[in-house]
Parts: C-alpha cells; sequence; structure tokens
C-alpha cells in the first residue's frame, strides 16, 4: 500500500494552495508536513484524503488512480487541531462510532475498540463521558476514533497544538510507537521544527505550497537544500549574515572582514548569504579558527538552563541560544564566535553551496 | 503604579466549598511587586487563568482581597483597575484601520483629536506598527493582529498593569522568538507591572524575573528560573520545568548515600533518617545526567535515543527506573548496556514530592 502524489497542484480564486508536488509515501511510515502557517499543509492533507480534488496531477494508491475520488469512498480518518468528540456519548461509543455504520458484528466492534483503547491508554475513561476526560485525553480518543478504522491512510493536522506543553511530550513519545503498530500511513501537519525532530520519520518541508524537501527527518535538518528550508527548519530561527567572498576574504554586510573558512574557500568569489543555528554562535571560542564578530547585546532571556542572546549588528540580528545563565545588560558591545565548522553558506538564489561537517554538526 | 496585593484570597467555583479540592485557587497571601514581569506558569487547570481573573476583576474572589498599591479593588470591575489585558485571540475591530482600533478605547473616553494622534503614534512606534497603521485589521496576520491587541490595552495613559493570557498560543514558532523580545522590551522601557499566564515553560521562563508556578490551585514554587531548574522545590516543578523533566527516582537515603535499586549514589551532603513511611526520590535533571562508556558509572540499559538536531536524548532504565539522559556529541552507542554518570552538585532529594534539605553542608 503506497500512497503516490503525482505533480498534484490545486489553485482556488487565482491562488496557489498547493504547487507541483510529487510524493511517494509507503505502507507503515510516519511523514511530517513542516511548515509555517499558509504553507500549504492544511491544503495538501485535503487533497490526499480527497476532500479536495487537485487542478492538475494524479493521486494513487497502490497504482489505483483514485484522483476523483471522494473522501467516503476511501480509506482515509483525519485528526484535527481542534479535536472532536461527541459529547452525550460515552468514550467507548465516540471511539466505536466510525464502526456502527457498517456492518461489523457487536463482538468485532467491541474487540477493537478496546484493543485501540489500550493502545491509546484509555481503558480506564472507557464509560466517561468525554468532557469529564483532560485534553490530552479528550485528543487521544479522536485519535482512537481515526485509528479504530483501521484506514490505510490517517492524516492529522496539528493535531496537539491546542495541548498543553507537558501533555505534548507525553503524546508525542507516544505517537511514533502508535503508528509504528497500526501500519497505516501517517501524515502529520506542523509548524514546529522541534516537534518534527521528535517525531522522526520523514519531513517533507513546505514553503507557499511547494515541498522543498522531503526525506529522513534528521537528514532534512541537517542537510537542507536551501536557505528556505534551512530556515523553516530552525527554531530558534536561523541565523543569516551577507558576506562578500573575496579571495581568501569574507568581507561581512554588518563590517569586518574575516579570513574565510577552508569549506568556503574553493567557492567563486562573490556575494553568499552565510548561516548558522542559534546553538551554533558562541560567547567564549569554541575552536582556535572560530570566527569572532562584534555586535550589541539587544536581549537575554534565560530559560534556567540556558540563555538567549539576541545581539544587533546593525543589518543582522542573531540569536545565540548558549549553556547557562548569561545576564548581559542591553546595550553592551559583545563578541560573538562562529564554529566554521557549523556554517551553511548559499548562493544568492538560496542554493545551499556548503553544508556543515557532519561530524561537528548537531 | 500597581503593586499587586492578593491578602488571604481563595476562589471556589460551587456554592459552598466543604474540602480543599473544592478550591480552584486555595487559600494564598502573595504580592507582586510594582514593574515586575511575573509568568504564572502549570498545567491547564491548574487555577492560573482565575487567579489572573482575579486580578483583571472578571471574577470576584469567594473569599479575601485584592489590593492595587494599597487600595482594596476587589470589587471593582475591570475597566476601574488601569490594567489592559491580552487574551489568547486577539480582541480587534477587523473592519477598522489599526490606527482606528489603537485610537478606539481612546475615543470612546472623549479624549481630544491631538492627544489621541499622538498617544496611537507614540504606542504605535512601541510595537513596530507606525508602517501598518493605515492597514485594515482583517487582513493582518496573527502575529500584527497581537501587537494591535496588545496597544489598544496600551494606549490609555493611566495603564499601570499588563495582564497576559497565553496571548503566543496561535503564533507561529519562528515569530514567537520575536514578540517574545518584544515583550521584554517593553517591559524594560515602560514601568509596568506584567503578569504573564501560560502554560509553555519557555515563554514563562524566557519572560519573567520571577516565575510563579501553580499546581491543583496552589503556588508550588515562586522564583528566578534559575533557581526553579537548579533547585526545584517539589518534584512537580522537576518535572514540569525542564524537557524532558527531571529524573526522579525511588530510593532510600543512607547518609551520604542514596540507594536506588541496590547502587549507591553518592550524594556529596548528609541527609538525616527519613521516616520509612515517606515516598523518598532521588531528583537528576537529565541535563545532568550523562551517557557514557560501559565503565562510567551506573548500569543502564538503553531503549531508545531521540535525535533532537542540537542534543541527543537517551531514554535508559537504571534497576527498572526510566531516566532520560544526555548523550554527549560523538558517543557512539554500542549495544544496550551502557552506563550513566551523574553530576553529584546537582542531586537532590525528595519526601512526599517536596525537597530536603541536608542535615548539614
Amino acid at each position: 500500500m503506497t500512497l503516490v502524489l503525482d505533480h498534484v497542484s490545486r489553485a482556488m480564486a487565482g491562488v496557489t494552495l498547493v504547487d507541483d508536488v510529487s510524493l511517494t509515501l509507503p505502507r507503515r511510515s510516519l511523514n511530517v508536513l513542516l511548515g509555517p502557517t499558509l504553507a500549504g499543509k492544511t491544503s495538501l492533507l485535503r487533497l490526499m484524503a480527497g476532500l479536495d480534488a487537485p487542478t492538475s496531477g494524479r493521486l494513487r494508491f497502490d497504482g489505483t488512480d483514485v484522483t476523483g475520488v471522494p473522501v467516503r469512498k476511501r480509506s482515509v480518518a483525519m485528526v484535527y487541531q481542534q479535536f472532536i468528540n461527541y459529547p452525550n456519548l460515552s468514550v467507548f461509543e465516540n471511539i466505536a462510532s466510525p464502526l456502527r455504520v457498517g456492518r461489523i458484528s457487536r463482538a468485532e466492534i467491541e474487540r477493537r475498540v478496546r484493543e485501540v483503547a489500550t493502545l491509546l491508554k484509555l481503558t480506564p475513561y472507557l464509560d466517561r463521558s468525554p468532557l469529564h476526560l483532560s485534553g490530552g485525553q479528550q485528543q487521544r480518543t479522536a485519535l482512537a476514533r481515526a485509528l479504530v478504522k483501521g484506514a490505510d491512510l490517517v492524516l492529522l493536522d496539528e493535531p496537539l497544538a491546542n495541548l498543553d506543553y507537558k501533555l505534548r511530550e507525553e503524546l508525542r513519545e507516544e505517537l511514533p510507537k502508535i503508528f509504528e503498530a497500526s501500519g497505516a500511513i501517517f501524515v502529520y501537519a506542523t509548524t514546529e521544527p522541534t516537534e518534527a525532530l521528535l517525531l522522526g520519520g520523514n519531513t517533507a518541508t513546505m514553503w507557499e505550497g511547494r515541498v522543498t524537501q522531503f526525506g529522513p527527518t534528521a537528514h532534512v535538518y541537517r542537510r537542507p537544500p536551501d536557505l528556505r528550508t534551512a530556515a523553516l527548519f530552525s527554531d530558534p530561527p536561523l541565523n543569516v549574515l551577507p558576506v562578500d567572498k573575496r579571495g581568501g576574504n569574507l568581507v561581512l554586510a554588518t563590517g569586518g572582514i574575516v579570513a574565510a573558512p577552508e569549506a568556503l574557500l574553493g567557492l567563486p568569489d562573490g556575494p553568499y548569504t552565510i548561516g548558522f543555528r542559534a546553538h551554533h554562535l558562541f560567547l567564549s571560542k569554541p575552536s582556535t579558527a572560530a570566527i569572532a564578530i562584534t555586535g550589541s547585546v539587544a536581549l537575554t532571556e534565560i530559560t534556567g538552563s540556558e540563555s538567549y542572546i539576541h545581539a544587533d549588528l546593525g543589518v543582522a540580528r542573531l540569536v545565540a541560544l548558549v549553556r547557562g545563565v548569561h545576564e548581559i545588560e542591553p546595550g553592551t558591545t559583545t563578541e560573538f564566535f562562529i564554529d566554521p565548522r557549523s556554517l551553511f553558506a548559499f548562493e544568492p538564489s538560496g542554493r545551499v553551496v556548503v553544508t556543515p561537517d557532519p561530524a561537528s554538526a548537531g | 503604579m500597581a503593586r499587586i496585593d492578593l491578602v488571604d484570597l481563595a476562589h471556589t467555583y460551587l456554592a459552598q466549598a466543604t474540602s480543599a479540592a473544592d478550591y480552584a485557587v486555595k487559600p494564598m497571601t502573595r504580592a507582586w511587586r510594582h514593574g515586575g514581569a511575573y509568568a504564572l506558569l502549570g498545567p491547564s487547570g491548574c487555577g492560573k487563568t482565575t487567579l489572573l481573573n482575579i486580578i483583571s476583576g472578571l471574577i470576584v474572589p469567594s473569599r479575601g482581597r485584592v489590593q492595587f498599591d494599597g487600595r482594596d479593588v476587589t470589587a471593582l470591575p475591570t475597566e476601574r483597575r488601569n490594567i489592559a489585558q491580552v487574551f489568547q485571540f486577539p480582541v480587534i475591530y477587523d473592519t477598522l484601520s489599526v490606527y482606528e482600533n489603537l485610537a478606539f478605547p481612546l475615543r470612546n473616553r472623549g479624549t481630544d483629536r491631538r492627544t489621541i494622534d499622538a498617544r496611537v503614534r507614540e504606542i504605535a512606534q512601541l510595537l513596530d506598527l507606525s508602517g501598518a497603521l493605515d492597514h485594515r485589521a482583517r487582513g493582518l496576520t496573527a502575529d500584527v493582529k497581537q501587537k494591535v491587541s496588545l496597544g489598544r490595552g496600551l494606549v490609555r495613559s493611566d495603564v499601570a498593569a499588563i495582564l497576559f493570557d497565553e496571548p503566543l498560543t496561535v503564533i507561529d514558532p519562528h515569530l514567537k522568538l520575536q514578540l517574545r523580545a518584544m515583550l521584554k522590551q517593553l517591559h524594560r522601557q515602560l514601568d509596568l507591572t506584567m503578569i504573564y499566564v501560560t502554560h509553555d515553560q519557555t515563554e514563562a521562563l524566557t519572560f519573567a524575573d520571577e516565575v510563579v508556578v501553580m499546581y491543583e490551585g496552589e503556588v508550588v514554587q515562586a522564583g528566578t528560573p534559575e533557581e526553579l531548574f537548579e533547585r526545584p522545590a517539589h518534584t512537580f516543578v522537576g518535572w514540569f520545568i525542564g524537557s524532558p523533566g527531571m529524573n526522579l527516582l525511588p530510593c532510600r537515603i543512607d547518609g551520604t548515600a542514596a540507594v536506588v535499586g541496590g547502587h549507591r549514589i553518592g550524594l556529596g551532603r548528609r541527609y538525616a533518617a527519613l521516616p520509612a513511611d515517606r515516598r523518598i526520590e532521588l531528583g537528576v535533571r537529565p541535563e545532568y545526567t550523562i551517557l557514557a562508556g560501559l565503565n562510567g558509572g551506573l548500569p543502564v540499559r538503553v531503549r531508545r535515543v531521540d535525535d533532537l538536531g542540537r542534543v541527543r536524548i537517551a531514554k535508559v532504565e537504571l534497576a527498572g527506573h526510566p531516566v532520560a539522559a544526555i548523550v554527549p556529541d560523538g558517543l557512539a552507542i554500542d549495544g544496550e548496556e551502557v552506563a550513566i554518570a551523574l553530576d553529584s552538585n546537582r542531586l537532590h532529594v525528595y519526601a512526599d514530592g517536596h525537597l530536603v534539605a541536608p542535615a548539614e553542608a
């Protein structure tokens, strides 16, 4: 069982929502759609579900063309951000509801509901009303209803966005195991890079209706093909600094000239954008080859174990995420260091030309 | 000015409270100093929003008093408390321009046109909205709408405190950081008391000078982010703050060591004997629990390793108890049998959930 999207697009009222997306999603796979609001994640999920038809392109399920087939004739389940349960029914009946429409025996329904309830740790609550459950339990009930059908394709649209931080942590832990046990194709939309990394599986990064990259999640995180993908897969945001490479030097847009790191020496002279993640900007020299830049501290934020230091460099604003508690008075001029081994470099077109050394890239 | 005092305050949504569990906010006395940046942090149902609504005047507490600068405001409605409020969803008029949205609260009060114009431009400048004043609110993105919402609260000149109720929930992650930074800068520029309700630890810790952690209607700890991280007063704080939260291992205390499933773990400090009927736990944060080679310390079994990009976290088992540990850069994990090393300066002992002070330093 494989879902293939073959050059799928959807436009509405002249606006392109999904732009030429091709993906192959195999059975028993967890696929994350990662991108900001309005990147096209929900539009793409709706195409996969058959809630909307593509303007062009084909969808195939196990080789069968399902492009025009409506949702009720497909084996699809969907879970939304705003969890929906029937408040007048018990948790058991909520989970059982998709099975009641078919010709399934009472014993079979009982068996399947109990099985999925065990998987989602809902067994103690089966007789309760969803109104008497916590948010996490309510969302697990909605998830159980999606799983009980045994649908081939399960689509989740930011399913944890309305939940408490700690509940999300717990459900994220459980979800990969649940997915593994079910054997369906899962597609999970989120705006959060951390969530994609926690879920693992494969990630498709989305921007303006396009999939910018698709592959194993950690690989997409470490080897983005372009600036856009690197930026949307970074939280805190990716630090970027325009530079002009001249021979063995880099002229920084923020002023100053530094020796070009080894990885950039082979590039033709000209303008580039260098990028590095917040945990690769340091307050003390991480290596002898570190690039030093001077900035004014705009703000520090302390998390208890780490500090976010926002630096103002005139044309650029950078964020350093460093270990320990560093309370620095705003306005203080401070030296920051970039480890050259953790640098991305992008051409003016946005295409990546230098990717960090995998041994040092965290 | 706004120093806010809650005096012997409690609230129940029931007609009559018969037990402690009936209170959404259990009896408390607490001061919020003028100009402080506070976060009220806790899971849903912990009473944080009830407490905020009591401060704002949306709820009259069933017991006790609310004082602003010593003046009893318990019975005063919200509009007479000199506070601005920002909610989870932006409260603005979609059909009006940003300018008109900001001017609205002043027009309502009959402020003269010139004063309004000056004030609207000042607030717009502060919130980086000057370029958007002519835009209609409907077309704005969620983060800009939330700024307008905040601006509407701030535009009155007599505002002394701002109360935030989960203001960044609907904002995308990359914009959250910008808005967070803006709120913090705003706090530095304006001499205002700010109270920020959230369930998100990162928002709470980065925003506040003092984080007030609530659990089941009670304040379990109030302190700086560093205090909450380094010395959780309660196992709930240890678990709730930090991702993953603090490792908690059932143990027995034997002088200067904790005994976990037959393993002696040096505490570096002596503890008095603890009564046998109390639940004793050893607490250590994953950040101070480091995975090591086979001979590096306490033997554990690896269950899985999560690659979170900038850090790898191993879920291991120590004598049958789950433990989260940091995997150092470059460490290759070979097989299930490894070891963990605990930082002996970062170990805490808890009895029935509460931090136990050592007998001697």
